[in-house]
Protein backbone atom coordinates (compact mmCIF):
# COMPACT_ATOMS: atom_id res chain seq x y z
CA UNK A 1 0.00 0.00 0.00
CA UNK A 2 1.26 3.58 -0.82
CA UNK A 3 -1.21 5.20 1.20
CA UNK A 4 -2.91 6.91 -1.27
CA UNK A 5 -6.34 7.65 -1.03
CA UNK A 6 -7.37 7.05 -4.70
CA UNK A 7 -9.28 4.03 -5.14
CA UNK A 8 -8.18 4.00 -8.73
CA UNK A 9 -5.87 5.67 -10.61
CA UNK A 10 -5.18 5.62 -14.32
CA UNK A 11 -2.36 7.77 -15.64
CA UNK A 12 -0.70 8.47 -19.11
CA UNK A 13 -2.59 5.13 -20.23
CA UNK A 14 -1.65 4.33 -24.13
CA UNK A 15 -2.50 0.91 -25.91
CA UNK A 16 -2.54 -0.02 -29.66
CA UNK A 17 -3.85 -3.17 -31.85
CA UNK A 18 -0.93 -3.40 -34.25
CA UNK A 19 -0.46 0.32 -36.35
CA UNK A 20 -4.75 0.74 -35.03
CA UNK A 21 -4.38 2.80 -31.76
CA UNK A 22 -6.97 2.34 -29.15
CA UNK A 23 -6.36 4.56 -26.10
CA UNK A 24 -4.24 7.21 -26.29
CA UNK A 25 -2.98 9.50 -23.21
CA UNK A 26 -5.94 8.02 -20.72
CA UNK A 27 -5.60 9.64 -17.26
CA UNK A 28 -8.18 10.11 -14.27
CA UNK A 29 -8.51 8.85 -10.70
CA UNK A 30 -11.57 8.06 -8.86
CA UNK A 31 -11.46 8.90 -4.98
CA UNK A 32 -12.08 5.86 -2.39
CA UNK A 33 -16.17 5.61 -2.04
CA UNK A 34 -16.99 7.58 -5.60
CA UNK A 35 -19.04 5.83 -8.46
CA UNK A 36 -17.22 6.90 -11.71
CA UNK A 37 -19.01 6.25 -14.96
CA UNK A 38 -17.12 6.00 -18.29
CA UNK A 39 -18.99 7.23 -20.91
CA UNK A 40 -18.22 6.25 -24.20
CA UNK A 41 -19.76 5.50 -27.25
CA UNK A 42 -19.44 2.22 -28.96
CA UNK A 43 -15.80 1.47 -30.20
CA UNK A 44 -14.25 4.10 -27.80
CA UNK A 45 -11.61 2.21 -25.79
CA UNK A 46 -13.66 1.40 -23.36
CA UNK A 47 -13.22 -2.65 -23.57
CA UNK A 48 -9.73 -2.14 -24.34
CA UNK A 49 -9.77 -0.16 -21.13
CA UNK A 50 -11.06 -2.96 -19.38
CA UNK A 51 -8.88 -5.36 -20.48
CA UNK A 52 -5.99 -3.32 -19.17
CA UNK A 53 -7.68 -2.59 -15.65
CA UNK A 54 -8.42 -6.49 -15.35
CA UNK A 55 -4.95 -7.11 -16.45
CA UNK A 56 -5.83 -9.29 -18.97
CA UNK A 57 -3.33 -7.40 -21.11
CA UNK A 58 -0.90 -4.96 -20.61
CA UNK A 59 0.73 -2.25 -21.95
CA UNK A 60 4.35 -0.66 -20.96
CA UNK A 61 2.95 3.23 -22.02
CA UNK A 62 0.84 4.22 -18.25
CA UNK A 63 0.09 2.88 -15.23
CA UNK A 64 -3.15 1.41 -13.29
CA UNK A 65 -3.08 1.73 -9.77
CA UNK A 66 -5.85 -0.10 -7.49
CA UNK A 67 -6.26 0.79 -4.04
CA UNK A 68 -3.06 1.87 -3.61
CA UNK A 69 -1.26 -0.99 -5.56
CA UNK A 70 0.63 -0.64 -9.00
CA UNK A 71 -1.32 -3.44 -11.29
CA UNK A 72 2.17 -3.79 -13.17
CA UNK A 73 4.59 -4.13 -10.23
CA UNK A 74 2.23 -5.63 -7.73
CA UNK A 75 -0.68 -7.48 -9.79
CA UNK A 76 -1.57 -9.82 -6.96
CA UNK A 77 -2.30 -7.54 -4.90
CA UNK A 78 -4.04 -5.03 -7.03
CA UNK A 79 -6.10 -8.13 -8.17
CA UNK A 80 -6.90 -9.17 -4.96
CA UNK A 81 -8.54 -5.90 -4.41
CA UNK A 82 -10.57 -5.40 -7.02
CA UNK A 83 -14.45 -6.96 -8.87
CA UNK A 84 -15.15 -7.12 -12.03
CA UNK A 85 -17.98 -7.87 -13.84
CA UNK A 86 -17.37 -8.66 -17.56
CA UNK A 87 -19.96 -7.21 -20.22
CA UNK A 88 -20.64 -10.87 -21.41
CA UNK A 89 -21.46 -13.15 -18.83
CA UNK A 90 -18.99 -15.50 -17.05
CA UNK A 91 -21.22 -17.78 -15.32
CA UNK A 92 -20.97 -21.42 -15.64
CA UNK A 93 -24.51 -21.83 -17.15
CA UNK A 94 -24.36 -25.96 -16.13
CA UNK A 95 -23.69 -25.05 -12.54
CA UNK A 96 -26.18 -23.59 -9.65
CA UNK A 97 -25.95 -20.20 -8.12
CA UNK A 98 -23.82 -21.20 -5.24
CA UNK A 99 -21.51 -24.08 -7.45
CA UNK A 100 -20.22 -20.57 -9.81
CA UNK A 101 -19.95 -18.18 -6.51
CA UNK A 102 -18.03 -21.20 -4.47
CA UNK A 103 -15.98 -21.85 -7.88
CA UNK A 104 -15.00 -18.01 -7.86
CA UNK A 105 -14.17 -17.95 -3.88
CA UNK A 106 -11.70 -20.85 -4.77
CA UNK A 107 -9.95 -18.51 -7.57
CA UNK A 108 -9.29 -15.86 -4.25
CA UNK A 109 -8.18 -18.49 -2.05
CA UNK A 110 -11.59 -18.30 0.32
CA UNK A 111 -13.06 -22.10 1.43
CA UNK A 112 -14.96 -23.94 3.81
CA UNK A 113 -17.66 -21.82 6.33
CA UNK A 114 -15.94 -18.84 4.77
CA UNK A 115 -16.73 -19.10 1.59
CA UNK A 116 -20.46 -20.25 2.25
CA UNK A 117 -20.77 -17.14 4.75
CA UNK A 118 -19.78 -14.74 2.32
CA UNK A 119 -21.69 -16.45 -0.22
CA UNK A 120 -24.82 -16.46 1.97
CA UNK A 121 -24.63 -12.67 2.76
CA UNK A 122 -23.60 -11.47 -0.40
CA UNK A 123 -26.87 -13.71 -2.06
CA UNK A 124 -28.59 -11.78 0.47
CA UNK A 125 -27.40 -8.19 -0.49
CA UNK A 126 -28.79 -9.20 -4.21
CA UNK A 127 -31.83 -10.46 -3.18
CA UNK A 128 -30.71 -13.91 -4.30
CA UNK A 129 -30.51 -16.10 -1.12
CA UNK A 130 -33.85 -18.33 -2.91
CA UNK A 131 -32.53 -18.72 -6.06
CA UNK A 132 -28.80 -20.17 -4.59
CA UNK A 133 -29.49 -23.73 -6.48
CA UNK A 134 -30.75 -22.88 -9.52
CA UNK A 135 -29.03 -23.59 -12.70
CA UNK A 136 -27.67 -20.05 -13.95
CA UNK A 137 -28.61 -21.48 -17.23
CA UNK A 138 -32.53 -21.00 -15.94
CA UNK A 139 -31.69 -17.46 -14.47
CA UNK A 140 -33.24 -14.37 -16.71
CA UNK A 141 -30.76 -11.72 -17.50
CA UNK A 142 -31.51 -9.62 -14.65
CA UNK A 143 -30.89 -12.56 -12.14
CA UNK A 144 -27.93 -13.35 -13.84
CA UNK A 145 -26.44 -9.77 -13.79
CA UNK A 146 -27.07 -9.59 -9.68
CA UNK A 147 -25.80 -12.96 -9.49
CA UNK A 148 -21.76 -11.60 -11.16
CA UNK A 149 -22.52 -8.41 -8.98
CA UNK A 150 -22.94 -10.98 -6.17
CA UNK A 151 -20.16 -12.97 -6.92
CA UNK A 152 -17.93 -9.68 -8.07
CA UNK A 153 -18.04 -8.72 -4.13
CA UNK A 154 -17.30 -11.94 -2.76
CA UNK A 155 -13.76 -11.15 -1.82
CA UNK A 156 -14.56 -8.11 0.00
CA UNK A 157 -12.99 -5.55 -2.98
CA UNK A 158 -12.02 -2.25 -2.53
CA UNK A 159 -12.75 -1.36 -6.26
CA UNK A 160 -15.26 -2.67 -8.73
CA UNK A 161 -15.27 -2.25 -12.46
CA UNK A 162 -18.35 -3.40 -14.49
CA UNK A 163 -17.91 -3.14 -18.23
CA UNK A 164 -21.80 -2.24 -19.60
CA UNK A 165 -23.35 -4.30 -16.96
CA UNK A 166 -26.50 -3.79 -18.03
CA UNK A 167 -26.63 -4.45 -21.69
CA UNK A 168 -29.79 -6.58 -22.74
CA UNK A 169 -31.68 -5.52 -19.90
CA UNK A 170 -34.94 -3.59 -19.76
CA UNK A 171 -35.61 -0.51 -18.11
CA UNK A 172 -37.23 -1.70 -15.37
CA UNK A 173 -33.90 -4.26 -14.25
CA UNK A 174 -31.32 -1.18 -15.59
CA UNK A 175 -32.94 0.85 -13.42
CA UNK A 176 -32.60 -1.69 -10.55
CA UNK A 177 -29.29 -2.41 -10.97
CA UNK A 178 -27.78 0.91 -11.83
CA UNK A 179 -29.34 2.06 -7.96
CA UNK A 180 -28.00 -0.72 -6.06
CA UNK A 181 -24.32 0.09 -7.25
CA UNK A 182 -24.89 3.55 -6.32
CA UNK A 183 -26.30 2.28 -2.71
CA UNK A 184 -23.09 0.16 -2.62
CA UNK A 185 -21.01 2.74 -3.10
CA UNK A 186 -22.45 4.77 -0.59
CA UNK A 187 -22.90 2.46 2.35
CA UNK A 188 -19.96 0.34 1.77
CA UNK A 189 -17.37 2.99 0.55
CA UNK A 190 -16.53 0.87 -2.21
CA UNK A 191 -15.04 2.32 -5.69
CA UNK A 192 -16.87 2.07 -8.76
CA UNK A 193 -16.15 2.42 -12.20
CA UNK A 194 -19.17 1.81 -14.14
CA UNK A 195 -18.92 1.83 -17.91
CA UNK A 196 -21.73 2.39 -20.19
CA UNK A 197 -22.79 4.10 -23.15
CA UNK A 198 -26.28 4.97 -21.71
CA UNK A 199 -26.46 8.66 -20.28
CA UNK A 200 -29.62 7.43 -18.22
CA UNK A 201 -27.60 5.91 -16.40
CA UNK A 202 -25.25 8.53 -14.88
CA UNK A 203 -26.61 10.65 -11.83
CA UNK A 204 -25.46 14.35 -11.39
CA UNK A 205 -23.39 13.67 -8.81
CA UNK A 206 -21.39 10.75 -10.26
CA UNK A 207 -17.56 11.12 -11.32
CA UNK A 208 -18.29 11.32 -14.89
CA UNK A 209 -14.93 10.25 -17.24
CA UNK A 210 -15.83 10.95 -21.27
CA UNK A 211 -13.91 8.59 -23.65
CA UNK A 212 -14.06 9.00 -27.36
CA UNK A 213 -12.02 7.73 -29.80
CA UNK A 214 -9.09 6.78 -27.46
CA UNK A 215 -8.82 9.65 -26.04
CA UNK A 216 -10.58 11.22 -22.50
CA UNK A 217 -12.94 14.00 -23.82
CA UNK A 218 -14.21 14.83 -20.11
CA UNK A 219 -13.60 14.23 -16.71
CA UNK A 220 -15.38 15.90 -14.19
CA UNK A 221 -18.73 15.44 -12.11
CA UNK A 222 -21.77 14.81 -14.35
CA UNK A 223 -23.75 17.96 -13.44
CA UNK A 224 -20.17 20.19 -14.58
CA UNK A 225 -20.69 18.26 -17.68
CA UNK A 226 -24.77 19.17 -18.11
CA UNK A 227 -24.18 22.93 -17.20
CA UNK A 228 -27.84 22.80 -16.38
CA UNK A 229 -28.80 20.44 -19.60
CA UNK A 230 -29.44 16.96 -20.23
CA UNK A 231 -26.63 15.00 -20.22
CA UNK A 232 -27.42 13.26 -23.69
CA UNK A 233 -27.16 16.53 -25.45
CA UNK A 234 -23.86 17.66 -23.70
CA UNK A 235 -22.77 14.02 -24.47
CA UNK A 236 -23.55 14.14 -28.34
CA UNK A 237 -22.32 17.82 -28.57
CA UNK A 238 -18.51 16.55 -27.38
CA UNK A 239 -18.39 13.46 -29.55
CA UNK A 240 -20.13 15.47 -32.08
CA UNK A 241 -22.28 13.38 -33.00
CA UNK A 242 -25.77 14.26 -34.69
CA UNK A 243 -28.14 14.56 -31.95
CA UNK A 244 -30.10 11.78 -33.41
CA UNK A 245 -27.35 8.99 -33.52
CA UNK A 246 -28.65 6.92 -30.99
CA UNK A 247 -31.97 6.31 -29.71
CA UNK A 248 -30.92 4.18 -27.05
CA UNK A 249 -28.76 7.19 -25.68
CA UNK B 1 -9.00 -8.85 1.22
CA UNK B 2 -5.57 -9.03 1.56
CA UNK B 3 -3.59 -11.68 -1.19
CA UNK B 4 -4.71 -14.99 -0.78
CA UNK B 5 -2.25 -17.00 1.29
CA UNK B 6 -0.11 -20.08 0.22
CA UNK B 7 -3.10 -23.04 0.72
CA UNK B 8 -5.09 -20.71 -2.08
CA UNK B 9 -3.64 -22.37 -4.44
CA UNK B 10 -4.26 -25.69 -3.56
CA UNK B 11 -7.80 -24.20 -2.93
CA UNK B 12 -7.83 -22.88 -6.67
CA UNK B 13 -6.73 -26.30 -7.79
CA UNK B 14 -9.43 -28.33 -5.87
CA UNK B 15 -11.68 -25.89 -7.53
CA UNK B 16 -10.71 -25.84 -11.02
CA UNK B 17 -10.21 -29.15 -11.46
CA UNK B 18 -13.67 -29.82 -9.90
CA UNK B 19 -14.86 -28.03 -12.13
CA UNK B 20 -14.08 -29.79 -14.79
CA UNK B 21 -15.20 -32.61 -13.14
CA UNK B 22 -18.61 -31.13 -13.36
CA UNK B 23 -18.82 -29.66 -16.88
CA UNK B 24 -17.60 -33.07 -18.21
CA UNK B 25 -20.45 -34.89 -16.26
CA UNK B 26 -22.49 -31.97 -17.46
CA UNK B 27 -21.78 -33.38 -20.90
CA UNK B 28 -22.84 -36.86 -21.11
CA UNK B 29 -22.72 -36.74 -24.94
CA UNK B 30 -18.71 -35.96 -24.80
CA UNK B 31 -18.06 -38.87 -21.93
CA UNK B 32 -20.05 -41.19 -24.53
CA UNK B 33 -18.01 -40.29 -27.38
CA UNK B 34 -14.67 -40.39 -25.76
CA UNK B 35 -15.36 -44.03 -25.10
CA UNK B 36 -17.57 -44.79 -28.35
CA UNK B 37 -14.53 -43.59 -30.74
CA UNK B 38 -11.76 -46.23 -29.13
CA UNK B 39 -13.98 -48.94 -28.64
CA UNK B 40 -15.14 -48.72 -32.80
CA UNK B 41 -11.15 -48.67 -33.47
CA UNK B 42 -11.16 -51.82 -31.60
CA UNK B 43 -14.08 -53.62 -32.15
CA UNK B 44 -14.28 -52.49 -35.82
CA UNK B 45 -11.20 -51.19 -37.53
CA UNK B 46 -8.73 -53.83 -35.08
CA UNK B 47 -11.02 -57.04 -36.72
CA UNK B 48 -10.81 -55.83 -40.31
CA UNK B 49 -7.04 -55.47 -40.07
CA UNK B 50 -5.77 -58.18 -37.97
CA UNK B 51 -5.91 -60.24 -41.42
CA UNK B 52 -4.24 -57.29 -43.64
CA UNK B 53 -1.21 -56.63 -40.77
CA UNK B 54 1.31 -59.07 -39.43
CA UNK B 55 3.43 -58.03 -36.45
CA UNK B 56 6.14 -59.49 -34.96
CA UNK B 57 7.52 -59.84 -31.83
CA UNK B 58 8.79 -56.53 -30.56
CA UNK B 59 9.41 -55.34 -26.96
CA UNK B 60 7.70 -54.88 -24.91
CA UNK B 61 5.59 -57.90 -25.92
CA UNK B 62 7.25 -61.14 -25.28
CA UNK B 63 5.36 -63.06 -27.93
CA UNK B 64 3.29 -63.30 -31.02
CA UNK B 65 0.20 -60.45 -30.17
CA UNK B 66 -3.00 -59.96 -31.61
CA UNK B 67 -3.36 -56.73 -33.45
CA UNK B 68 -5.98 -56.07 -30.83
CA UNK B 69 -3.68 -56.25 -28.34
CA UNK B 70 -1.11 -53.90 -30.13
CA UNK B 71 -3.24 -51.05 -30.63
CA UNK B 72 -4.86 -50.66 -27.22
CA UNK B 73 -2.12 -48.63 -25.86
CA UNK B 74 -2.57 -46.67 -28.81
CA UNK B 75 -6.00 -46.41 -28.35
CA UNK B 76 -5.19 -45.07 -24.76
CA UNK B 77 -3.14 -42.08 -26.18
CA UNK B 78 -5.63 -41.27 -28.89
CA UNK B 79 -7.88 -40.94 -25.49
CA UNK B 80 -5.62 -38.59 -24.08
CA UNK B 81 -4.83 -36.57 -27.67
CA UNK B 82 -8.59 -35.99 -28.50
CA UNK B 83 -9.52 -35.00 -24.82
CA UNK B 84 -6.30 -32.33 -24.58
CA UNK B 85 -7.85 -30.81 -27.81
CA UNK B 86 -10.93 -30.95 -26.62
CA UNK B 87 -9.67 -28.68 -23.92
CA UNK B 88 -8.18 -26.40 -25.67
CA UNK B 89 -11.82 -26.21 -27.93
CA UNK B 90 -13.31 -25.37 -24.27
CA UNK B 91 -10.69 -22.81 -23.33
CA UNK B 92 -11.19 -20.95 -26.48
CA UNK B 93 -15.31 -21.15 -25.85
CA UNK B 94 -14.44 -19.97 -22.30
CA UNK B 95 -12.76 -17.17 -23.52
CA UNK B 96 -15.07 -16.58 -25.80
CA UNK B 97 -17.48 -16.91 -23.18
CA UNK B 98 -15.73 -15.09 -20.94
CA UNK B 99 -14.97 -17.38 -17.93
CA UNK B 100 -11.40 -17.30 -18.99
CA UNK B 101 -11.30 -13.92 -18.34
CA UNK B 102 -12.76 -14.53 -14.77
CA UNK B 103 -10.12 -17.16 -14.43
CA UNK B 104 -7.55 -14.75 -15.45
CA UNK B 105 -8.04 -12.14 -13.03
CA UNK B 106 -7.90 -14.36 -10.18
CA UNK B 107 -4.95 -12.75 -7.42
CA UNK B 108 -2.88 -15.89 -8.50
CA UNK B 109 -0.13 -16.59 -10.90
CA UNK B 110 -1.22 -16.97 -14.16
CA UNK B 111 1.19 -19.98 -14.73
CA UNK B 112 -0.34 -21.23 -11.75
CA UNK B 113 -4.12 -21.08 -13.35
CA UNK B 114 -3.37 -22.54 -16.01
CA UNK B 115 -1.73 -25.47 -14.77
CA UNK B 116 -4.86 -25.91 -12.78
CA UNK B 117 -6.46 -25.91 -15.77
CA UNK B 118 -3.92 -28.33 -17.39
CA UNK B 119 -4.23 -30.56 -13.90
CA UNK B 120 -8.11 -30.61 -14.53
CA UNK B 121 -8.21 -31.86 -18.07
CA UNK B 122 -5.83 -34.57 -17.56
CA UNK B 123 -7.93 -35.68 -14.48
CA UNK B 124 -10.59 -36.25 -16.73
CA UNK B 125 -8.27 -37.55 -19.46
CA UNK B 126 -7.11 -40.44 -17.34
CA UNK B 127 -10.40 -41.25 -15.73
CA UNK B 128 -11.44 -41.77 -19.25
CA UNK B 129 -8.64 -44.23 -20.35
CA UNK B 130 -9.40 -46.19 -17.21
CA UNK B 131 -13.25 -46.31 -18.51
CA UNK B 132 -12.00 -47.34 -21.71
CA UNK B 133 -9.94 -50.22 -20.26
CA UNK B 134 -12.71 -51.57 -18.55
CA UNK B 135 -14.73 -52.14 -21.26
CA UNK B 136 -12.36 -53.36 -23.15
CA UNK B 137 -11.44 -55.96 -20.64
CA UNK B 138 -14.83 -57.12 -21.04
CA UNK B 139 -14.41 -57.41 -24.68
CA UNK B 140 -11.46 -59.65 -23.23
CA UNK B 141 -8.32 -57.32 -23.77
CA UNK B 142 -6.78 -57.69 -19.97
CA UNK B 143 -3.30 -57.11 -19.18
CA UNK B 144 -2.03 -58.19 -15.21
CA UNK B 145 -3.40 -56.35 -13.04
CA UNK B 146 -0.38 -53.95 -11.90
CA UNK B 147 0.10 -53.33 -15.13
CA UNK B 148 -3.22 -50.75 -14.42
CA UNK B 149 -1.05 -49.56 -11.81
CA UNK B 150 2.28 -48.39 -13.50
CA UNK B 151 0.25 -47.20 -16.27
CA UNK B 152 -1.18 -44.17 -14.16
CA UNK B 153 1.95 -42.21 -13.85
CA UNK B 154 2.43 -42.92 -17.82
CA UNK B 155 -1.46 -41.82 -18.15
CA UNK B 156 -0.67 -38.54 -16.19
CA UNK B 157 2.50 -37.57 -17.71
CA UNK B 158 1.22 -38.31 -21.58
CA UNK B 159 -1.91 -36.52 -20.67
CA UNK B 160 -0.37 -33.37 -19.30
CA UNK B 161 2.38 -33.17 -22.23
CA UNK B 162 -1.16 -32.99 -24.82
CA UNK B 163 -3.03 -30.90 -22.69
CA UNK B 164 -0.38 -28.46 -22.75
CA UNK B 165 -0.04 -29.01 -26.86
CA UNK B 166 -3.81 -28.12 -26.62
CA UNK B 167 -3.25 -25.23 -23.95
CA UNK B 168 -0.86 -23.93 -26.01
CA UNK B 169 -2.88 -24.29 -29.28
CA UNK B 170 -5.86 -22.78 -27.68
CA UNK B 171 -3.85 -19.54 -26.95
CA UNK B 172 -3.17 -19.08 -30.86
CA UNK B 173 -6.75 -20.05 -32.25
CA UNK B 174 -8.51 -16.82 -32.95
CA UNK B 175 -11.92 -18.52 -33.08
CA UNK B 176 -13.55 -21.36 -32.44
CA UNK B 177 -14.25 -21.89 -35.68
CA UNK B 178 -10.68 -22.54 -36.50
CA UNK B 179 -10.29 -25.55 -34.26
CA UNK B 180 -11.61 -27.38 -37.32
CA UNK B 181 -8.41 -26.56 -38.41
CA UNK B 182 -6.47 -28.53 -35.53
CA UNK B 183 -8.19 -31.61 -36.01
CA UNK B 184 -7.16 -31.97 -39.59
CA UNK B 185 -3.72 -30.27 -38.90
CA UNK B 186 -2.80 -31.39 -35.44
CA UNK B 187 -5.03 -34.46 -34.35
CA UNK B 188 -4.70 -36.76 -37.68
CA UNK B 189 -1.49 -36.07 -38.21
CA UNK B 190 -0.28 -36.96 -34.78
CA UNK B 191 -2.29 -40.08 -34.26
CA UNK B 192 -1.70 -41.34 -38.31
CA UNK B 193 1.78 -40.52 -37.98
CA UNK B 194 2.76 -42.45 -34.71
CA UNK B 195 3.27 -45.87 -33.75
CA UNK B 196 -0.16 -46.47 -32.26
CA UNK B 197 -2.09 -48.32 -35.56
CA UNK B 198 1.31 -49.80 -36.30
CA UNK B 199 5.00 -50.28 -35.25
CA UNK B 200 7.65 -47.73 -36.53
CA UNK B 201 10.01 -50.81 -38.18
CA UNK B 202 6.43 -51.49 -40.22
CA UNK B 203 6.35 -47.53 -41.44
CA UNK B 204 10.07 -47.78 -42.44
CA UNK B 205 8.73 -50.68 -44.77
CA UNK B 206 6.74 -48.22 -46.42
CA UNK B 207 8.92 -45.20 -46.53
CA UNK B 208 12.21 -43.89 -44.35
CA UNK B 209 11.41 -40.28 -44.26
CA UNK B 210 7.37 -41.39 -42.55
CA UNK B 211 9.52 -43.44 -40.40
CA UNK B 212 11.08 -40.52 -39.26
CA UNK B 213 8.70 -38.10 -39.32
CA UNK B 214 6.87 -40.95 -36.90
CA UNK B 215 10.07 -41.26 -34.52
CA UNK B 216 10.24 -37.75 -33.68
CA UNK B 217 5.92 -37.39 -33.11
CA UNK B 218 5.68 -36.59 -29.15
CA UNK B 219 2.61 -38.54 -29.42
CA UNK B 220 4.83 -41.75 -31.06
CA UNK B 221 6.63 -41.63 -27.27
CA UNK B 222 3.67 -40.36 -25.55
CA UNK B 223 1.92 -44.03 -27.00
CA UNK B 224 4.96 -46.26 -26.64
CA UNK B 225 5.43 -45.01 -23.00
CA UNK B 226 2.10 -45.97 -22.12
CA UNK B 227 2.26 -49.15 -23.63
CA UNK B 228 5.07 -50.28 -21.94
CA UNK B 229 3.82 -49.25 -18.54
CA UNK B 230 0.82 -51.41 -19.13
CA UNK B 231 3.21 -54.45 -19.36
CA UNK B 232 4.98 -52.80 -16.03
CA UNK B 233 7.86 -51.86 -18.40
CA UNK B 234 10.25 -48.62 -18.18
CA UNK B 235 10.95 -46.70 -21.53
CA UNK B 236 13.15 -44.26 -20.08
CA UNK B 237 13.69 -42.48 -24.01
CA UNK B 238 9.93 -42.29 -24.29
CA UNK B 239 9.58 -40.58 -20.96
CA UNK B 240 12.48 -38.15 -21.94
CA UNK B 241 10.85 -37.28 -24.87
CA UNK B 242 7.21 -36.79 -23.35
CA UNK B 243 9.06 -34.87 -20.68
CA UNK B 244 10.76 -32.47 -23.21
CA UNK B 245 8.10 -31.60 -25.31
CA UNK B 246 5.61 -31.12 -22.28
CA UNK B 247 7.77 -28.69 -21.10
CA UNK B 248 8.00 -27.13 -24.63
CA UNK B 249 4.37 -26.94 -25.15
CA UNK B 250 3.49 -25.54 -21.15
CA UNK B 251 7.05 -23.02 -22.13
CA UNK B 252 4.78 -22.27 -25.96
CA UNK B 253 1.38 -21.64 -23.68
CA UNK B 254 2.99 -19.49 -20.89
CA UNK B 255 4.07 -17.01 -23.85
CA UNK B 256 0.88 -17.45 -25.24
CA UNK B 257 -1.19 -16.57 -22.53
CA UNK B 258 1.66 -13.81 -21.23
CA UNK B 259 -0.26 -10.47 -20.47
CA UNK B 260 2.37 -8.54 -21.64
CA UNK B 261 4.39 -10.56 -24.85
CA UNK B 262 1.64 -12.90 -25.53
CA UNK B 263 -1.25 -13.16 -28.29
CA UNK B 264 -4.33 -13.02 -26.15
CA UNK B 265 -3.38 -8.84 -26.48
CA UNK B 266 -4.46 -9.07 -29.97
CA UNK B 267 -7.73 -11.20 -29.38
CA UNK B 268 -8.48 -8.73 -26.75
Amino acid sequence: MTGNAAGLSVRNLSFSYGPRRALQDVSFTLAAGSFGALLGPNGAGKSTLFGLLTRLFTTRDGTITVAGHDLAHTPRAALAQMGVVFQQTTLDLDLSVRQNLRYFSALHGISGRDADARIDAALDRMAMRERAHERARNLNGGHRRRTEIARALLHSPRVLLLDEPTVGLDAATRAGITDHVHRLCADDGLTVLWATHLTDEVRSEDRLVILHQGRILGDGFARETMAGGDLKTAFLTLTGAPRDADPAL
Amino acid sequence: MPIPRSDAYLIALRAIVWREALRFVHQRERFIAALVRPLVWLLVFAAGFRAALGLSITPPYQTYMTYETYIVPGLCGMILLFNGMQSSLSLVYDREMGSMRLLLTAPLPRWWLLFCKLAGSTVISVLQVYAFLIIAGLFGFRVAWPGYITLLPALVVAGLMLGALGLALSSLIRQLENFAGVMNFVIFPMFFLSSALYPLWKMAEASRLLHDICAANPFTHAVELIRFALYREFNGPALLWVLLAGMAFMGLALWGYDPARGLIRRKG
